[in-house]
């Protein structure tokens, strides 16, 4: 391929993710909604279109005509920054997302993934500590003690979890022997998913992931009945939208993530042995990625609606006493493997 | 890659340098010396790595690795000396803490 | 005019007004913002330099967490409106300004003097092999290993040396 043909696809694949993720970011706003009214026993969102179809545009059109608010006591360029590097960091992470093998389309090789590059895992590791300024900046910049409390909470908890969800990745990278996603896909073939090996690191990875997408039962810097909204009290009309669709970008890449890295990605176990055509093959497999996305999205709401929130001084123990040794565990128990089985 | 003169590289970085040091010397607030002391690291940081790069030789960036390391060390404990130090007088201000000299 | 030089430009501008504003503003909080915008650029100089691990490693360690724990250390000592910025003694002041602009000119002409760049000559693919993690990663698992394990050390007794400071209650 030239230079020229490589620009024009990478070009169209961001298109076609950017497009795409707005869209789902939007319907898992309406698809949280209705999980939420049926674990309640409850009608949740129909009057817009069919069965409430249309209501994320309708949610999202009444927050942009919304009048903008900003605070006297706010540092105003921090606040109008702070919700645009939550969105940029929430949509980076998809660049090195795997979501299918590559596929041949007109007579190209094409890769179903934006950017293949050899340091992809330490991008999205890259990307998701500095998801932490987009909070804090909001918290502190507000000028209002609610704020800085939600921001203080969230920094603090995100550093936290961090610890024990780089050490679970790192005991994916042991078997997969790279930081390629792809080539970390590839290393699940058949039922050898993450997931199966290392259970207790996918225990990890989950845990610290609710915690960093600030998913109830983590939900601490947001928690209502004590700092009113947290970190977006004092945010309103777009701004806040960039907030609210950032978290749920959040969560679907966290979906994402786990998927790539413990459930195997796009691989449906020994699908090639069926003899089936390779377009079709390759149809399927996206076919499974998205429904394992689908499936883990609706794992992180139906948690919501099932375990209350921790306390804060629960919250830090959970991550610095059980989860961080339980990731260390993890990885002795891969070193383990490799030594006996040699995978 | 690699065709600009490595002393472009070599003048920001003590350029960067001379901000850090001037910083450390006339700012009173305790945390921003500090911030300045990590400008001064970078700096260092950013003339090992052009030289590793220019020289094609790895030992200058797993010299920086180890700086990092170091730079994160330090930072922690030099920001829990502060926290004490807050606690104890109230200020972070350098110019008053001053309890070992009258 | 090539397009890396293009990139050097933008990228050090970035760098060397942002390490300016990071001694000249009054609020902690922005000049904290001010630095890891310096690190963004150095983060690209050193992708420039083909240092691609040192680069990723940059932004996670000193923007994803030495930066943070500044700001959280700075939102929770809340020390900002501090009236005036720089030492109260006039002399120092002026003193050191001269005393870097001295040896900022000092060190440049040194360095053009020299001209470092006819002794150092930049091989592409030895340069680009030199910086991927594999090359790195062997190094410090085999000729480095020492001193990445005192490494380790250091960090635990960092840990525990926080935790001793920040829990103790001075008298």
């Amino acid at each position: 391929m030239s230079l020229l043909e490589t620009v024009i696809f990478a070009v169209i694949k961001m298109l076609v993710i950017v497009v795409v993720m707005f869209l789902t970011v939007a319907y898992s706003v309406y698809f949280e909604r209705k999980i939420s009214a049926w674990a309640q026993n409850r009608m949740g969102p129909n009057r817009v279109g069919y069965r409430g179809l249309l209501q994320p545009f309708a949610d999202v059109f009444k927050l942009l005509v919304k009048e903008d608010i900003v605070p006297d006591a706010a540092h105003k360029p921090l606040h109008t920054l702070a919700p645009f590097i939550a969105l940029f960091v929430a949509f980076a992470t998809y660049a090195v997302v795997p979501f299918g093998p590559s596929i041949n389309l007109f007579g190209y090789d094409v890769k179903l993934v934006v950017a293949d590059v050899n340091i992809g895992i330490l991008y999205v590791l890259a990307l998701t500590s500095l998801g932490v300024y987009g909070i804090t900046f909001a918290g502190w910049s507000s000028g209002s003690k609610y704020s800085l409390m939600g921001g203080i909470r969230s920094s603090a908890q995100m550093i936290s979890y961090e610890v024990s969800m780089g050490f679970s990745i790192a005991g994916v990278l042991l078997l997969s022997e790279s930081l390629r996603p792809i080539e970390i896909v590839n290393a699940q073939y058949g039922w050898m998913w993450n997931a199966v090996l290392q259970p207790i690191g996918f225990i990890t990875f989950v845990v610290s992931a609710f915690a960093e997408t600030n998913r109830l039962p983590f939900d601490l810097p947001e928690a209502e009945p004590e700092l009113v909204g947290g970190y977006h009290t004092e945010y309103s009309s777009f701004k806040f939208a960039a907030f609210f669709l950032a978290e749920y970008a959040n969560m679907i890449i966290a979906s994402c993530l786990i998927v790539t890295l413990y459930l195997g990605g796009w691989q449906i176990p020994y699908i090639d042995k069926l003899g089936l055509g390779e377009t079709l093959t390759v149809i399927l497999q996206v076919g499974a990625f998205i429904f394992k996305v689908v499936f883990m999205l609706f794992f992180f709401i139906w948690v919501r609606w099932s375990i209350p929130r921790f306390r804060y001084d629960q919250l830090m123990n959970i991550g610095w006493k059980v989860m961080f040794p339980l990731s260390l565990v993890n990885i002795l128990w891969v070193a383990v493997l490799i030594m006996i089985f040699n995978l | 890659m690699l065709s600009i003169p490595i002393e472009y590289y070599l003048i920001l970085s003590a350029f960067m340098f001379i901000v850090g040091v001037t910083g450390v010397l006339i700012r009173r607030n305790a945390i921003v010396v500090f911030m300045c002391i990590e400008l001064m690291l970078n700096a260092a940081n950013l003339s090992l790595v052009a030289f590793s790069s220019y020289h094609g030789n790895p030992v200058g960036q797993i010299f920086v690795f180890f700086v990092m390391t170091v730079a994160a060390a330090e930072a922690t404990v030099g920001l829990a000396i502060i926290i004490a130090i807050f606690r104890n007088k109230l200020t972070v201000n350098v110019d008053e803490i001053n309890i070992f000299k009258w | 005019m090539n397009i890396e030089l293009i990139l050097f430009i933008i990228l050090a501008t970035i760098a060397a007004v942002t390490s300016i504003l990071v001694i000249t503003r009054s609020n902690a909080v922005i000049s904290a913002v001010f630095l890891v915008l310096n690190f963004f650029a150095l983060a690209g100089l050193y992708l420039l330099l083909n240092a691609q691990f040192i680069s990723v490693v940059q932004i996670i360690v000193y923007a994803g967490a030495i930066m943070v724990l500044f700001l959280f250390v700075i939102m929770l000592l809340r020390t900002d409106g501090e009236p005036r910025i720089f030492s109260d003694k006039r002399y120092i002041k002026y003193f050191a300004l001269l005393i870097s602009i001295f040896v900022f000119i000092q060190v440049s002409y040194l360095l053009l003097i020299g001209s470092p760049s006819k002794s150092v000559t930049g091989n592409q693919s030895a340069s680009i092999n030199s910086g991927t993690i594999e090359t790195i990663g062997k190094e410090l698992y085999t000729n480095y290993i020492i001193p990445f394990e005192v490494a380790g050390f250091l960090l635990l007794a960092a840990t525990i040396g926080a935790i001793i400071l920040a829990k103790k209650k001075f008298e």
